[in-house]
């Protein structure tokens, strides 16, 4: 239970970051995230399609993972535009995930404009059993 | 943006609350002319490549994009901003096209396709000759 408050908080934080940072109307940030935990590490996914691994950068420090990434619309010479929905440009986005994360342990994959990051969480940050010695005591 | 709560933890982010597997979405396409060709470009990460179909059947393209099944968990959501799903959409084409000519590549998760003019639709420079 304090498990699912603390992450709805974290949920929170990120929302009122999200609002703050868009003005006037909020809008969605850029890429669109699934995240989740499995325990051992955290787990970022992104849809990025038109991206190469060279056209993204990935920095992560304490609990924090920012991506970054630029995509240039091909400009041709001779092309007449006729429809342009795909956004183009520069993008910047950190989350902040809820535990610290081992930094030289993350990975990172991108397949057919699919980036997959995995997040070891940092030794301290993983939820450790903690064993309780029941004393003897005196009648 | 809805918020909603699974499994009574992890908060959800979908607008649409319908089961993600079966969702199909609609491809963001740039589309750009040239001289030659009509050229389309349509997002549509994830997918497996033999399960791209492209279509052209009286005046209509058809593309449609099977994903590949991807290890998505059932617990510990922090963030869903995003479903997973096949693509589908169709345009109508009026303009002249060499059917039997386009041609469809799948590469960073672009499907690119390349819909040549007939000959009559092509402009055409006329040379002028003097004497």
């Amino acid at each position: 239970m304090l498990d699912a408050i603390e992450r709805l908080n974290w949920w929170n934080q990120q929302m009122n970051q999200l609002w703050n940072g868009a003005l006037p109307a909020p809008q969605a940030a850029y890429p669109a995230l699934n995240l989740w935990d499995d325990g051992e590490n955290f787990h970022a996914e992104a849809e990025l399609p038109g991206f190469k691994i060279e056209d993204i950068d990935l920095a992560v420090a304490g609990c924090d993972l920012q991506i970054r990434g630029r995509r240039e619309t091909p400009s041709g010479k001779d092309w007449a535009i006729y429809r342009q929905e795909r956004p183009s440009g520069e993008f910047s986005r950190t989350i902040k995930f809820p535990a610290e994360i081992d930094a030289d342990r993350v990975q990172a994959e991108l397949k057919d404009g699919v980036l997959r990051v995995t997040l070891p969480k940092a030794p301290t940050a993983k939820p450790r059993k903690i064993e309780v010695k029941v004393l003897g005591h005196k009648n | 943006m809805s918020m909603e709560m699974t499994n009574g933890s992890a908060p959800n982010t979908m607008a649409e609350a319908r089961p993600v597997e079966t969702a199909r979405f609609v491809p963001a396409v740039d589309i750009y002319e040239t001289a030659e060709e009509y050229v389309v470009m349509a997002e549509m990460p994830g997918c497996d490549p033999k399960g791209i179909d492209v279509q052209f059947e009286n005046g209509e393209l058809s593309i449609t994009g099977r994903v590949s099944p991807r290890q998505v968990p059932e617990t510990g959501w922090l963030a869903r901003e995003f479903g997973i799903g096949d693509y589908a959409r169709t345009f109508n084409v009026t303009e002249s096209i060499e059917t039997d000519k386009i041609s469809a590549e799948y590469e960073h998760g672009i499907l690119t396709l390349r819909l040549p003019k007939v000959e009559t639709a092509k402009p055409r420079k006329i040379e002028v000759r003097t004497k």
